[in-house]
């Protein structure tokens, strides 16, 4: 009798429960499986593939200039750290130089751009564990990041503000008021976010000791980024293959060794007044010079010479009507985004449309540890780890 | 045998000595070596440059569909150093009648998506993988987006 007992407890006793897609705190639309004992999870296992939009099969249709837009809608916390990717693959291949000032003017709105996700990602996360006013106070400054980008580029979040070649426009008159304004009350800012967590009770029990995932295993699941450096190792493509005159640039790539979902939230702070240090040189020593590289066959022609000139009229109509060709070859080049490295493979095969572009997503790669950094905790701890991820579904599916 | 179709400038770099044996042919360009490796033997090429030449993370597996030619697919691995901040490219061909390869999740348990993504999109079958499912279309799909004969409009076939 009681060993019936026993076995009719076992066969009963896990529970399979649907997580997602549409949860809240997926952040998108990732399904989870988890296998759960009472409270305790005992294996889960994700399921993506529901925003897949065939990104990497319309780069292929479009022609080099065109596919900067399909890039801004990959990953649309940070649009601009893709951009850039893309454009400095194509640029790789077409061996062009850009002008310091558009590379000092990438630097900073990249650096914008991963302030902008820290802050959704920071906002979302608070949420998730119930510090709702966090949320408030986050999108306020992302709301004033917002309103820079499209001062520059007329949009707010798919910019495409960069192009082959340089930037799509001149920087916008009076935009280095704005930015200023931006990052002198932004460490300010930092600090009232610190203030309502950091600290917090509610925040360092949800926390602290959460979300622990060994090193080996995400070096060996491939995980990029944010993730890794909370682990204590010093990893980031900017300081490792410098892209876009970052060797210029006085900054840390901080650390911690706690590895959990604390540690995580910890450095992305510091990862944000890091950023604010960066803008900063960018906006104080920013070079002169042209917007766009010397690059005729490229880049558009000025919209004052395509009317006067016979020269540029005609690279205008080829340039729109049927694109550049870019030289044959393959290249590979790693961006740090806000979420890890991004990667853009890019083949060409001398013709105006890529052959093939393969887009590397963090967040495809850091989603991949799902399993081991969440079996065998609570379910209520499933929300914080996978908070401390930062992944955004569109980069995952692609 | 193989050693001949590597180019001379390369022989003496490290990272191709080691793999000679296993490599059809390699080259440098735009600062960025590319090896290609025998088909049969990258599990074998992967495991050395793993273990051996510390190239600990595979940035990511991939394919490229060369229709109509033959061999018709690249598998295209990518590789860091983080201690040597080296990257590397490893690629092996494989044929458009059998589409078949060998899985590396052996030796980079990363791989896994990245292969999955692969036979999801190209058709590209990897033998001894773990759980060989599709990843981004759903499960009843018929064809693999990223060949180069499947239509860019269109519901289906």
């Amino acid at each position: 009798m009681a060993t019936e007992t026993t076995e009719k407890q076992k066969s009963t006793r896990t529970m399979v429960l649907n997580m997602g897609p549409q949860h809240p705190s997926t952040h998108g639309v990732l399904r989870l499986l988890l296998e759960l004992d009472g409270e305790t999870l005992l294996k889960a296992v994700p399921d993506i593939g529901f925003l897949h939009t065939g990104i990497e099969k319309e780069f292929e249709v479009k022609t080099y200039q065109q596919g900067v837009t399909l890039t801004d809608r990959i990953d649309y916390l940070a649009p601009l750290s893709n951009n850039l990717t893309y454009c400095l693959a194509a640029e790789k291949l077409l061996g062009l130089e850009i002008p310091e000032h558009a590379q000092w003017m990438r630097v900073m709105l990249t650096e914008l751009t991963r302030l902008n996700s820290h802050l959704v990602w920071l906002a979302t996360h608070a949420i998730d564990i119930g510090a709702m006013s966090v949320f408030l106070y986050c999108f306020r400054e992302r709301e004033e990041i917002l309103r820079i980008f499209e001062m520059f580029s007329g949009q707010r979040m798919m910019t495409s503000y960069f192009r082959i070649g340089g930037l799509a426009l001149p920087a916008p008159r009076g935009w280095q008021k704005r930015v200023k304004d931006f990052i002198d009350i932004f460490p300010e800012r930092i600090d009232q976010y610190e203030n309502l967590l950091t600290n917090n009770q509610i925040w360092i029990g949800r926390t602290k000791g959460v979300g622990y995932i060994s090193l080996e295993d995400m070096l060996d699941l491939g995980v990029t980024g944010p993730m890794l450096r909370a682990a204590g190792l010093k990893v980031d493509a900017r300081k490792d293959s410098p892209y876009s005159s970052y060797e210029k640039f006085d900054f840390e790539v901080p650390t911690r060794t706690e590895n959990d979902v604390y540690a995580r939230y910890l450095l992305r702070v510091e990862e944000m007044r890091q950023s604010t240090k960066i803008i900063r040189q960018a906006l104080e020593g920013m070079p002169s010079g042209s917007h766009q590289a010397d690059a005729p066959g490229v880049v558009l022609p000025d919209r004052e010479k395509m009317k006067t000139q016979m020269e540029s009229l005609i690279y205008h109509f080829k340039i729109v009507t049927e694109g550049f060709r870019v030289p044959e070859g393959e290249v590979y080049q790693a961006v740090e985004s806000p979420r890890g490295e991004v990667g853009c493979y890019m083949v060409s095969d001398g013709t105006q449309k890529p052959f093939r572009v393969h887009w590397r997503g963090p967040s495809f790669g850091n989603l991949q540890c799902t399993g081991k950094l969440i079996e065998g905790t609570l379910i209520a701890d499933v929300i914080a780890a996978l908070g401390s991820m930062d992944f955004v579904l569109g980069d995952t599916d692609r | 045998m193989a050693q001949a179709m590597i180019p001379e400038n390369l022989q003496q770099d490290p990272v191709v000595a080691a793999l000679a044996d296993l490599a059809t042919t390699a080259k440098f360009e735009f600062n960025e070596l590319t090896i290609e490796i025998d088909t049969a033997k990258i599990v074998e090429a992967l495991g050395r440059v793993k273990h051996k030449l510390g190239f600990e993370r595979l940035t990511s597996v991939t394919g490229v569909d060369k229709f109509p030619a033959e061999p018709r697919f690249e598998v295209v691995y990518h590789l860091q150093a983080l201690a040597g901040k080296q990257r590397l490219r490893l690629k092996a061909r494989v044929s458009g009648q059998t589409p078949q390869i060998e899985s590396v999740t052996s030796v980079y348990r990363g791989a896994d998506w990245y292969e999955r993504e692969t036979f999801d999109l190209f058709g590209i079958t990897f033998l001894n993988h773990p759980d060989l499912r599709r990843i981004m279309m759903p499960e009843d799909w018929e064809g693999h987006p990223l060949r180069k004969d499947y239509p860019i409009t269109g519901t289906r076939y």
